[in-house]
């Protein structure tokens, strides 16, 4: 570890640090549906929008009623979406003559991108057609984002409403945060990368003569407008393959901070957003600090796992002051990428700008502990804030009992329904994760899908299936898997690691908001200090390790245990 | 307060209950009672799997037949700790109520034959047949039949049946004092008594179901923990169940014994052990404070009590107005006033009159003054509005101010300045001024206030460091209010409070969220004791009070309010505390664990062994040994409660959390040691 490097990572994480504030307040303002700077502009936008709409279908929702409008919407995308990719070959905007994508690919690409996820099982520049990456992935990356966002906001009014049903409107709701948040910082952050070296083009490639004057095609497309909201609304499906890692998604040093950013910016933000719409701002910078924590801890132990270099090779006589540079960007080095591989998992992201597996093992498990951890710290916008608010809930209801009340969190009594439904939500990560890895580990069919064997082979099983369930998308590479039980059984974990798991949450949020508010005294358990941010990460961490310690022991702990030996995978 | 009969029952270690509790431990592991405890049920279907691998490995000579059947053996000892935990519990229960049962015995009640309670003529029937609405006559040396409100006659009652208090109570007709009770005597005098509870609901039938626990539901927080205890055991099922694929891949073969020790220990068995000994253990420490609650949802609703409404007298005041101080006019001396008062009061039996007697005895040292046997007593009258005394030497007469005023002749501004000031000062601190006149000449003043218990503003202190606010109810004047309330430091009061007054002062705390406890006896508090979260009605009360309250109180004391929340609180606790415990062991038990499954395969996860256990048998056997006794070594605490402090709730989670949470994670790595010791010593595995 160096200090520039140091220097680098905290530059950047000063920088998500400070739009915390301002981001979080304008957020606030366009949940409660006040006016923001952006009315001028936006506004008659939303009015005509919302007008179309009609008023009957405006009003106030119950939880449910909430829920089942946002299942609606997210199907009619996911059909929208399917139907684009099966029939791209015929529809316009398709310079490169590509054939319209098999029906599981379209079922996996389309459930990704529905959910959130953005998991690739294919290389974007030789399987989507520009129409399909602009009408179809780049329209759900704003979808998506927006409705995770619009369902955090339910669950911040759970606990800011007192009392009755009603938790706003979902279409509302997503035509605002798309007007006002993400349309807006996308147009800016895509001009910022244009003007930084990012093409924004609808020429399909460039033929470029090489050095040893060979003729090479190199593909192109309207990449910068899409970088931008795949980070700011953490979607993370590259344009190309190789993701951010391709100099033209992420050209310099510069660009790369700035993803970093972008993909944090909007999780961090909300928690400020959340702290003021509940009227106590210290309640948000506390979850702001677990995930914070949890983070930070993480970043150590990846750069120095990879800073450290590889032991072997170090062995063998390699330099090791550059650390571990296998598959990684020498542009970036080992600070910028382990932060951007801790980044983009801690949050649902899942771009790359290195590949994850050739990190150290240790390097390659924070990623993986992160993802598994439940994608809360701080998680894709609005499902971080959402999920670390389920675990807030837990966390208050066992520590809470322990000061003689009946747990409460910001005046909300934590009872049976709300028990119920949270152990529900938290049932679906390790049931799916470790359900399908376990199928699959003893599937041969699905093992031969694996590049690699032993623990590596393992953690790249794990690693799919947790990148899937928490809705990150980002691949621990070296797994095939665009085949036919990969493409599905990843499909249906998206699924319900997205709507498996927001169905009970949402159950909750409604559950809290009818419940009476009450006030904070001596006797509460207090939820903004440094001891309820510990017990926070405490419980995280626990109840995370605790349901996947075995499996991790067998995969990237025994990998690390085995380097002294020389056994690599 | 100095009877508890109830309590004198068991103590922790009472051999008769643990018989009983170890039969019982059996009985219970019938899966129909246990699936209600699905932690525990679990242990025990599992700890039936590993039986039944036992048998097959001695059957067929296979396998590992000497750990098998070790695992299984403990795991068994798991379900049977747990159910001894319930039993004992249960246990003590069940002794209270023998010795309530003793009480009920059948009686002949005396029916009037005709509906008019003043006619008497009556016949005898048996107290089992008694139907609502009946009227029976009971006569000095009779027990009660059944429950029932006096409506004719008076007679004093022996309580000590249900309160253990031996002192006789008045029961009347009309009024808060007419409600009897089944199983109690009559002393003296006699009463008709119109039944109002059939046999097998009176007030004794519910204490000794509420005692025994057969009528006993999960509360809403053990339901909620249950939930949470429950999907803890799902998730900890799927880990261990998957594992064995993951293992797969990883060529390693794990036994069914080995997967299910994994699982127990996972689980979270000793919170899951405990948790309804916990429940009834909270019943029962009440119970012990000689109160009883209707549910055990009011037990717990206690601990979250955000408000209390105490009444001013009794509680807050000592029910009368005492005399504090002698404030003289110029000329007069302390001791002068004192003494006249004295001798004016002498004779003067109300409880103001005593208290004058005692401070001027007590704190001027007055001797009784010569001749006073002889004084003649005046009095009070409703025309005079005077009393005092009549002696050889003239005449002291002390009364309110206007009465003294008018038998002197005189108006209050014609007295000197410093009487007036006295008299003035003595009415803004919200006492009450006597003016003492000795041979037509005013004397002085007499300081007449509520005395406020000495030690209750510590009490409010402790409270409000709980996080509960104190308001005192009280039908004085708003200046006479507020002057207590200042000094006994409640947080606010209801001056001139009707019954009224209180049910809207509930109502709108309720609205704001918050949870109100109120004692109370009379009927016309009814409707509020409903209305409150908690309402400890008093054993004195009306039938009415005692229907519409949750808790009543039988030494009826209504100071116990602030007890009764302690021990709500201690119930909550308790559970959060050896929750918070077996979560955090789970930590250690994974590192006895995971190391001993693997390590066949990667040796190097030695390296996460980091208590050193002898083999991989013995790490996973010594783990199930551990969870297995832990929940034996925590039924005492789980019976008596952990300590509750008034700390305020920031400081008792810090220090819970470091005693429960940071032991909980520290204690199973040397207790597991230890035993891995003994088992690697006894050669066990």
């Amino acid at each position: 570890m160096t200090v520039f490097g140091w220097l680098q990572i905290l530059f950047i994480l000063a920088l998500v640090l400070a739009s915390v504030v301002p981001l979080g307040r304008h957020m606030a303002r366009v949940f409660a549906g006040e006016r923001t700077f952006l009315s001028p502009v936006t506004g008659p936008i939303e009015r005509g929008l919302l007008a179309a709409a009609g008023r009957s279908s405006l009003g106030p929702q119950t939880w449910l009623g909430y829920t089942l409008a946002m299942l609606v919407f997210n199907a009619f995308g996911f059909a929208f979406l399917y139907a684009i990719l099966r029939l791209q070959a015929v529809l316009p905007g398709n310079p490169r003559g590509l054939d319209g994508v098999d029906p599981l690919l379209a079922f996996n690409t389309a459930m990704s991108f529905v959910a959130n996820t953005n998991w690739q099982a294919y290389g974007g520049e030789t399987t989507m057609s520009h129409l399909s990456q602009m009408a179809g992935l780049t329209v759900q990356n704003f979808l998506s984002a927006a409705t995770g966002m619009a369902l955090a906001a339910v669950m911040i009014r759970g606990f800011a409403n007192s009392g009755g049903d009603r938790v706003g409107n979902f279409w509302v709701d997503v035509t605002r945060v798309t007007l006002h948040v993400l349309l807006p910082a996308s147009i800016v952050l895509a001009l910022v990368f244009v003007a930084l070296g990012i093409p924004q083009t609808l020429v399909a490639s460039v033929d470029a003569t090489t050095l040893e004057g060979a003729k090479q095609t190199i593909a192109l497309g309207p990449v910068a407008s899409q970088e931008a909201i795949k980070l700011l609304g953490t979607n993370g499906g590259g344009f190309f393959n190789a993701n951010a890692a391709h100099p033209f998604e992420n050209p310099t040093a510069i660009t790369n901070a700035l993803e970093i950013w972008a993909l944090l910016a909007v999780s961090f933000a909300l928690t400020h957003t959340f702290g003021r719409m509940v009227g106590d701002i210290r309640q948000g910078w506390a979850i702001l600090a677990v995930m914070a924590i949890i983070l930070g801890g993480c970043l150590v132990v990846a750069y120095s796992a990879e800073a450290g270099g590889n032991p072997l090779l170090t062995a063998l006589g390699v330099d090791p002051s550059l650390g571990n540079l296998e598959g990684k960007e020498v542009r970036f080095g080992t600070s910028a990428s382990a932060l951007y591989a801790v980044a983009t998992t801690a949050t649902s992201t899942g771009s790359v700008d290195s590949m994850h597996e050739s990190f150290m093992p240790l390097g390659g498990f924070m990623p993986l502990l992160l993802i598994k951890l439940g994608e809360i710290v701080p998680g894709g916008v609005g499902s971080g804030l959402f999920g670390i608010l389920v675990i807030a809930i837990l966390t208050v209801f066992i520590a809470g009992l322990m000061v003689g009340r009946t747990p409460e969190y910001l005046g909300k009594k934590i009872e049976a329904r709300e028990m119920k439904l949270a152990m529900l939500a938290q049932l679906i990560l390790p049931a799916t994760i470790l359900g399908f890895t376990a199928v699959a580990a003893l599937l041969p069919s699905a093992l031969a899908s694996l590049a690699n064997a032993g623990p590596h082979g393992l953690t790249e099983l794990l690693y799919a299936y947790a990148s899937a369930t928490g809705n990150n998308g980002s691949a621990f590479a070296g797994l095939t898997a665009n085949t036919p039980w990969f493409n599905t059984t990843l499909g249906i974990a998206m699924f319900l690691g997205r709507f498996g798991y927001i169905v009970p949450v949402m159950a909750i949020a409604g559950s809290l908001a009818a419940k009476t508010r009450g006030s904070a005294s001596a006797g509460t358990f207090p939820t903004h200090g440094p001891l309820f941010v510990g017990l926070v990460t405490a419980v995280i961490l626990i109840l995370g390790g605790l349901q996947f310690f075995p499996a991790f022991a067998l995969g990237p702990i025994v990998e690390h245990l085995l380097i002294p030996t020389g056994q690599t995978f | 307060m100095s009877h508890h009969p109830l309590a004198s029952a068991p103590s922790l270690f009472d051999r008769g209950i643990l018989a009983r509790a170890t039969v019982d431990a059996f009985v219970k592991l019938d899966p129909r009672r246990l699936v209600r405890n699905p932690v525990i049920f679990v242990t025990e279907v599992v700890a039936l799997v590993v039986t039944l691998v036992f048998v097959k490995d001695v059957a067929t000579s296979t396998g590992t037949p000497v750990f098998d059947g070790q695992i299984a053996a403990w795991l068994w000892f798991t379900v049977l700790f747990a159910n001894f935990a319930e039993a004992f519990a249960e246990g003590r229960g069940k002794a209270q109520a023998d010795a309530l049962r003793k009480t009920r015995s059948d009686t002949v009640a005396k029916r009037l034959l005709f509906t008019d309670p003043d006619e008497h003529a009556h016949s005898g029937v048996s107290s089992l047949d008694l139907e609502l609405d009946d009227l029976v006559l009971v006569e000095a040396g009779d027990v009660i039949p059944a429950d029932g409100e006096v409506v004719r006659g008076v007679a004093s009652v022996n309580e000590s049946a249900i309160t253990g208090e031996s002192a006789p109570v008045i029961r009347e007709s009309g009024g808060d004092r007419s409600a009897v009770t089944g199983g109690t005597t009559v002393l003296s005098d006699w009463v008709v008594v119109r039944i109002t509870a059939a046999p097998g609901s009176t007030f004794i039938d519910k204490m000794i179901a509420l005692v025994e626990g057969a009528e006993r539901q999960k509360t809403p927080n053990e339901l909620a923990l249950s939930i949470l205890l429950s999907g803890l055991t799902l998730i900890f099922l799927i880990t261990v169940v998957t594992l064995w694929g993951i293992a797969g891949y990883s060529g390693t073969t794990i036994t069914v014994t080995v997967l299910i020790a994994l699982l127990v220990t996972l689980i979270p068995t000793t919170i899951g052990g405990l948790l309804s000994a916990i429940g009834i253990a909270g019943m029962d420490r009440l119970i012990r404070f000689n109160v009883i609650a209707t549910s055990g949802r009011a037990v717990e609703a206690a601990g979250d009590v955000d408000t209390l409404l105490l009444d001013k007298t009794g509680t807050i005041t000592f029910g009368n107005r005492m005399a504090t101080e002698f404030l003289p006019v110029p000329g007069i001396s302390v001791e002068g006033l004192a003494e006249a008062a004295l001798v004016a009061s002498h004779a003067d039996e109300t409880p103001e009159g005593r208290s004058i007697v005692a401070l001027a005895r007590g704190l001027h040292g007055v001797a009784e003054p010569a001749g006073v046997e002889t004084a003649v007593f005046v009095p009070f009258t409703a025309q005079t509005r005077l009393s005092g005394a009549d002696f050889a030497g003239g005449s002291i007469r002390k009364g309110a101010i206007d009465a003294v005023m008018r038998h002197l002749g005189t108006r209050l501004d014609q007295t000197p300045a410093a009487f007036r000031d006295a008299v003035d000062r003595i009415a803004r601190t919200g006492g009450t001024p006597l003016a003492v006149c000795e041979n037509g000449r005013l004397i002085g003043a007499i300081h007449l206030k509520d005395v406020v218990k000495p030690d209750i503003k510590e009490r409010f202190a402790e409270l409000r460091a709980m996080g509960i606010r104190t308001v005192m109810v009280t039908g004085d004047n708003p200046v006479t209010a507020a002057a207590i309330a200042s000094e006994a430091g409640v947080d606010d009061f209801i001056a001139e409070a009707t019954p009224q007054d209180k049910l809207a002062y509930i109502r709108s705390e309720q609205a704001h969220g918050r949870l109100i406890a109120m004692c109370g006896d009379g009927t016309n508090d009814a409707p509020a004791l409903a209305q409150a979260d908690v309402g400890v009605a008093m054993q004195s009360g009306t039938q009415a009070a005692r229907e519409a309250g949750n808790m009543v109180d039988l030494d009826s004391n209504p100071t116990k309010l602030i007890e009764v929340v302690a021990i709500g609180k201690q119930l909550l606790m308790t559970r959060g505390s050896l929750t918070t415990f077996s979560i955090a062991n789970d930590v250690a038990k994974y590192f006895a664990i995971i190391p001993a499954l693997f390590v066949a395969t990667y040796p190097q996860l030695n390296t996460l062994n980091v208590m050193g256990l002898a083999s991989p048998e013995s790490a996973i056997l010594s783990a199930v040994i551990f969870n297995a006794l832990i929940i034996i070594a925590l039924i005492p605490l789980a019976l008596k409660g952990i300590a509750y402090r008034p700390i305020g709730a920031a400081a008792l989670l810090r220090r819970n959390l470091l005693v429960y949470g940071v032991g909980g994670l520290v204690l199973p790595f040397v207790g597991i040691k230890a035993i891995d010791l003994l088992v690697a010593a006894l050669h066990l595995a």
